[in-house]
């Protein structure tokens, strides 16, 4: 479970199942935002059954996603960084936020 | 009687053992200084200062903490970090609103988000939202800039308490804790008892304010602005606890107590080799529980052998001749170790952990069997299987132990097989404990009692029926300790009941002879068990 997919010229997309127990709890939601604040692109994230996008650089918006165990996380970029960003925050998601990374 | 004025007194439950007398602190009174508001600068100003102050509090408060509080105070951090989210109030500021008003606006909008979740986690995280709501309202309203100084030997009475909250007050000098709700499991109540730090829950409505206040963490009880009488009463009881602390020592060196006729050993469980630092550590008859689970990295990686091995040959050198069980890798239900417990169980207290886990996951079982294996030449290694359901569990890993053997000594390494016993947590287990080809047992009491009951012993709710003493459970470990002592075979039991003083009497009836418990309850035990066998009830 897990893609990256460029969706148009400046747009880049991923998706990833959320794996941890406790789904989208503090540690992961601080390390998903710490993360996505080393790129310069515009990062909006999303849980599944969501219609809305919310920012990935905001731990507040992140934890209020309220992502379950098991749901699918879209990650959405669009900027300069695009591409990497994507790759790196659905990598997070996949290992399954480990303690070594940011 | 004397007719003098009695105080209120209120009854909860225990959360952690010790006597207090102090003055009454209510730390959980909205801030509710006036704030005087300035121009939208002074404001914007003010509130920037104010986040700042309040992230170097917690930051501080992060260096004593423990990995748990650690990761709450780190999203603390993190949430009085996030521009995304203080922007919108920034904004509002602008617009011409009070600092202290458009935060809090914002944090109560956020806590009832986290208030109406379906999980309990994320509801847990709303009062750690209150907490820094509360801390940055504390420096705008009140210019509280430092740490809230609560006078020393406080009892500190608080609807609940965050970690962070206790973690900040200085409890060297004595002091309580008195919790209207609260829970003996929770976290704070886990550093109460790390610090000894007298702590009573679930104390229902308490009055508001009062001079001084008596907290007894044996008797759950909180006394405000008691009476003479009171005072005098519970004096007695305090002078009678210190000299049992005081005279801990000397306990500790007299000889084994002694139940109907028959010698009681206590040993202790350790979680770390810096545990046996302890100084109590050195009166222990053995090592009933050392847990391996720290071993498991951090970081994701799994320990080498050689790590592991300087571990156990460190514990089993210090404990010289006494007995050393030592428990394979207990990870999954409320453990969950990433890259080695299952993921996306739906129940993981009733999922693949303890030795079922390490069944399943042999690359990482065999390392650890390689390792005992060698650190097996020292004679006083035991070796047990936590969460075994079927006698067939056991086999399968006393054959993959075997195998090991094998392996290091066709490498010429020396190693050997050592004592294989189980914990006796499943309730299935215990029931047909007679089928199993164990050297030995222990029965692991706080998940039996979670079992038996069906209560997550972490659900404050349910504090009532998840009780220790429950005829279904002491049914279970009678069960046990007779097979053991009709076969001959030697039975322990290293849970919380062990070092609950409420439960000694209890156990030693059921015909326990072994207990092991935190070296910090060694005395405690004993003494307890003095007390029982030279004039106290016998069954």
């Amino acid at each position: 479970m897990l893609e990256t997919s460029k969706a148009n010229g400046q747009n880049f997309t991923g998706s990833v199942r959320l794996i941890h127990a406790v789904g989208m709890h503090a540690r992961p939601a601080v390390k998903l935002t710490k993360l996505a604040k080393k790129f310069k692109a515009h990062i909006s994230i999303r849980a599944s059954d969501a219609a809305e996008w919310t920012n990935a650089k905001s731990v507040a918006k992140v934890m209020a996603l309220r992502a379950a165990r098991d749901s699918i996380i879209e990650i959405k970029a669009s900027g300069e960084d695009a591409e990497a960003a994507v790759a790196a925050l659905v990598n997070l998601v996949a290992t399954d936020f480990p303690e070594s990374s940011p | 009687m004397q007719t003098h004025s009695i105080g209120l007194a209120y009854r909860g439950k225990t959360a952690s053992i010790g006597l207090a007398r102090g003055p009454f602190v209510r730390v959980d009174a909205a801030p509710n200084g006036k704030r005087a508001s300035g121009t939208r600068e002074d404001e914007k100003l003010a509130f920037r200062a104010a986040l700042d102050s309040a992230g170097r509090q917690i930051v501080l408060l992060a260096d004593s903490a423990d990995d748990q509080a650690a990761q709450i105070l780190e999203f603390q951090v993190a949430f009085l970090e996030d521009e995304y989210f203080l922007d919108p109030i920034y904004a509002v500021i602008h617009a011409g609103a009070a600092a202290d008003t458009a935060w809090s606006a914002a944090l109560d909008e956020q806590i009832a988000i986290y208030n109406s979740a379906p999980n309990e986690y994320l509801r847990a995280r709303s009062s750690d939202l209150a907490d820094v709501r509360d801390r940055v309202l504390r420096i705008l309203r009140d210019g509280v800039t430092q740490v809230p100084k609560v006078p020393d030997g406080a009892i500190v009475c608080a609807d609940d308490l965050p970690p962070s909250r206790f973690l900040e007050i200085d409890w060297s000098n004595g002091g309580g804790v008195a919790l209207l709700r609260g829970s003996p499991t929770s976290h704070v109540a886990l550093l109460a008892r790390a610090r000894g730090v007298p702590m009573v829950v679930q104390l229902g409505a308490v009055a508001e304010t009062a001079q001084t206040a008596l907290l007894d963490g044996e008797r759950a009880t909180l006394e405000l602005d008691p009476g003479v009488d009171q005072v005098q009463a519970f004096a007695r009881r305090q002078q009678a606890h210190r000299k049992n602390r005081t005279a801990a020592h000397a306990i500790l060196r007299r000889p084994a107590p002694f139940w109907e006729g028959e010698k009681i050993r206590l040993l202790i469980n350790i979680q770390r080799v810096e545990d046996l630092e302890h100084d109590h550590a050195q009166f222990a008859d053995g090592i009933g529980l050392m847990r391996t689970e720290f071993l498991l990295g951090k970081d994701g990686h799994m320990p080498d052998e050689e790590a592991q091995y300087l571990a156990y040959d460190a514990v089993l050198r210090w404990a010289g001749n006494r007995p050393v069980t030592i428990r394979t890798f207990d990870a999954g239900g409320d453990k969950p170790v990433p890259g080695f417990t299952e993921e996306g169980e739906v129940n993981p207290f009733l999922g693949v952990r303890g030795l079922r886990l390490c069944l399943a996951r042999p690359d990482i079982f065999s390392v650890q069997l390689r390792a005992l294996a060698r650190a097996a030449l020292h004679r006083n290694l035991k070796v047990m299987f936590p969460m075994v359901t079927n006698p067939e569990e056991l086999e399968a890993a006393r054959n993959l132990f075997a195998d090991k053997v094998a392996r290091l000594q066709a490498e010429g390494i020396l190693a050997k097989l050592p004592e294989l016993g189980i914990m006796v947590e499943v309730p299935a287990a215990a029931l047909t404990i007679e089928r199993f080809g164990a050297s030995f047992f222990s029965v692991g009491s706080n998940d039996l009692v979670q079992y038996v009951t069906a209560c997550d012993r972490t659900n404050g709710a349910l504090a009532q029926l998840s009780d220790p003493l429950h005829p279904a459970v002491l049914e279970l470990i009678r069960r046990v300790a007779d097979h053991g002592r009709r076969s001959g075979i030697s039975v322990s039991l290293c849970g919380e009941m062990a070092g609950d003083p409420r439960c000694i009497s209890a156990l030693l009836s059921c015909g326990l002879r072994e207990l092991s418990v935190n070296p910090s309850a060694l005395a405690q035990v004993k003494r307890t068990i003095e007390g029982l066998s030279r004039g106290g009830p016998r069954e």
